[in-house]
């Protein structure tokens, strides 16, 4: 596993290298950016004027709710879909290397992508290696290249055992993880995350992180999409909140917790909890909010509050700090939307 | 991705290669297995059909000379096995790879293009329909219904005719919104198709109308071009029959290809 990063050869042992020299400066440098892009199915706009941009060993995470336009974004940036306006732009490794554009050099770009997609993709005619080894030849790789990353690959992906399993045989986080090795197999510079984490338990999410931790100190960048906040919080150096094809917030995560809302968050629910949003110590707060049987008080400081509070025994309170899901709820509002 | 249109022209490169060899892979798998359905079926129909129903027919006049039965319908019925075969994989295999397993979503996730991908379940399914054919080859000559030398000729024609079909199966998989589509496809186009190119019985039975429309079918062509090389002579119009074949295949492949395109947005 210690030499997963430098497996494929000279190239990728430079650009280790490189990336050792230049740690400082590889923090603002950009691999892959997107500008103005614009894309319509049938008149309808699904993207709108977004841009954003991946750094050296960033992970940028995408969220939004269903049909917000994340999907569409992922589809371009793979050239799968070409933008109506806008342009997307893939910097090489290497000084002299010229920017690649999407989708005109899709195919030279893909070369150094990685693709975890939100539904799985496996063979399931194919055992774990056999999905690994196919997979590396669509890259143009040699059987007896693949064959050598093989066995790291499933080290990584904690997969060695199953070697030989099918995919129906693995657990749903022995499979995502198993389409994360799949993604690895050309040693890419970039990874796209579509929801790799979706339908998985605790346990089987937490080794997905820690796994991709893992690549982002190795120096990979992701770009990822979730719709778990912990999630985001947990990897996203840098986050980009899209609703209607639009960006509408970007930037770090506490740092838009921090400019978006109030750093104390006082949830009641119960008997009579409702009424509190109307009684006079709803004055004790910045902000309320009702949804449901539940009422929010976002607020600077919760000791005044949660005092008055006191008075109603029958009411159940939780005192908790402002998380990037109240940020995503205040941003993209509480109503359930259409799938996508 | 150059141009733009779902109509502009194909881009392909070597790239359909490691698909191909991914339905390979798979196959191997299955080979045996599917290699006895191979054998078997064309078996049966030759045994049941050439050799019970022959035995009332008798001889059947085909050009200046009158040939057994079951020469006659051995001759058109391995194209019609080619057809079938090489439609079968283009429609619900391709179909499965395409939208039920989102195979080809995983494919095109690396460098691989979605002309590539069409290209290559193009070659697979006449692949596919080449070893039907050279199945039921084996078995004739273990039947001894043809010793004709000019076989030879006549296998890589079939497998121009395993093209020529699965160009035209893509169209309808590139249509396709479940399984139930390709009944239609097989009820609708291919039956009709199989009892008016002249497998089972010679073309000069059927009225004028029918003949007229009948010419212009790409199985009667393929059994046209076929027949007669196991009988160890020519066909007397190759470069009509081979030219309509192409003419098939080039536009159906192009349209296959539109549709896919459109299907795919991309």
């Amino acid at each position: 596993m210690e030499n997963f990063a430098t497996a494929a050869g000279p190239a990728s042992g430079r650009a280790a290298t490189q990336y050792a020299l230049h740690t400082t400066a590889s923090m603002t440098e950009r691999i892959f950016e997107a500008r103005h892009l614009s894309k319509r199915y049938g008149g309808t706009p699904v993207v709108q004027e977004l841009s954003f941009e991946i750094a050296r060993g960033e992970c940028l995470g995408v969220i939004g709710p269903n049909g917000a336009g994340k999907t569409t974004t992922i589809r371009m940036c793979l050239g799968l879909t070409a933008p109506d306006e806008g342009r997307i732009s893939y910097f090489p490794d290497g000084p002299a290397a010229p920017p690649l554009a999407m989708p005109a050099d899709a195919l030279a770009i893909k070369a150094q992508l990685g693709v975890v997609s939100q539904f799985d993709t496996l063979d399931p005619d194919f055992s774990c290696q056999e999905n690994l080894l196919v997979y590396g030849r669509y890259f143009g790789m040699s059987s007896a290249a693949i064959r050598e990353r093989i066995p790291q690959l499933l080290e990584f992906a904690a997969l060695s055992h199953k070697a030989r399993a099918r995919p129906a045989e693995l657990s749903g986080g022995m499979r995502r993880r198993l389409s994360l090795a799949r993604a690895l197999i050309n040693d890419p510079r970039l990874l796209l995350l579509d929801e790799p984490t979706t339908g998985l338990d605790p346990q089987a999410r937490h080794l997905m992180w820690e796994r991709l931790q893992v690549l982002l100190q190795r120096g990979k960048s992701i770009l990822l999409t979730t719709h778990f906040m912990d999630e985001a919080e947990r990897l996203c150096s840098r986050l980009l909140v899209i609703d209607h094809g639009r960006k509408i917030a970007e930037g770090r995560p506490r740092d838009l917790i921090a400019q978006h809302l109030e750093p104390d968050v006082v949830e009641a629910y119960g008997q009579g909890a409702l009424e509190l949003a109307q009684a006079p110590l709803a004055r004790l707060a910045a902000r309320v909010e009702v949804s449901g049987e539940t009422v929010f008080f976002y607020t600077q400081d919760a000791r005044a509050l949660l005092e008055a509070l006191a008075a109603w025994p029958k009411l159940r309170t939780l005192h908790r700090p402002a998380n990037l899901e109240d940020l995503f709820l205040k941003l993209t509002g509480r109503q359930i939307r259409e799938e996508g | 991705m150059n141009g733009s249109g779902i109509w502009r022209a194909p881009d392909l490169s070597l790239r359909w290669w490691p698909v191909f060899l991914r339905n390979l892979l798979v196959w191997r798998k299955l080979a045996v297995p599917s290699l006895v359905g191979n054998i078997a079926e064309p078996l049966m129909w030759l045994v049941a059909f050439g050799y019970g129903l022959g035995a009332l027919v008798g001889d059947v006049q085909h050009g200046a000379t009158r040939v057994p039965y079951i020469l006659f319908l051995a001759s058109g019925s391995i194209c019609m096995s080619a057809m079938n075969a090489a439609s079968f994989e283009a429609l619900y295999s391709a179909f499965s790879r395409m939208h039920v397993q989102k195979t080809w979503d995983g494919i095109m996730n690396a460098p691989v293009n979605l002309d590539n991908v069409v290209m290559a379940e193009m070659l697979w399914a006449a692949f596919k329909a080449m070893s039907s054919v050279t199945a039921i080859l084996v078995v004739m000559l273990a039947l001894g219904i043809s010793y004709s030398p000019k076989l030879l000729v006549a296998w890589p024609v079939l497998l121009g005719a395993g093209i020529t079909f699965s160009c035209i199966a893509l169209i309808f998989n590139a249509l396709a919104r479940g399984y139930d589509f390709f009944t239609y496809y097989f009820t609708l186009f291919l039956t009709p198709m199989m009892f008016l190119s002249g497998v089972f019985f010679p073309r000069e039975q059927l009225p004028e109308p029918v003949r007229l429309v009948s010419d212009w079918l790409p199985l009667t062509n393929a059994v046209e071009l076929v027949r007669p090389m196991f009988m160890d002579t020519w066909p007397a119009a190759p470069w009509r029959h081979a030219l309509v074949l192409v003419a098939y295949t080039v536009a159906a492949f192009w349209v296959a290809l539109a549709l896919t395109r459109r299907r795919f947005r991309a």
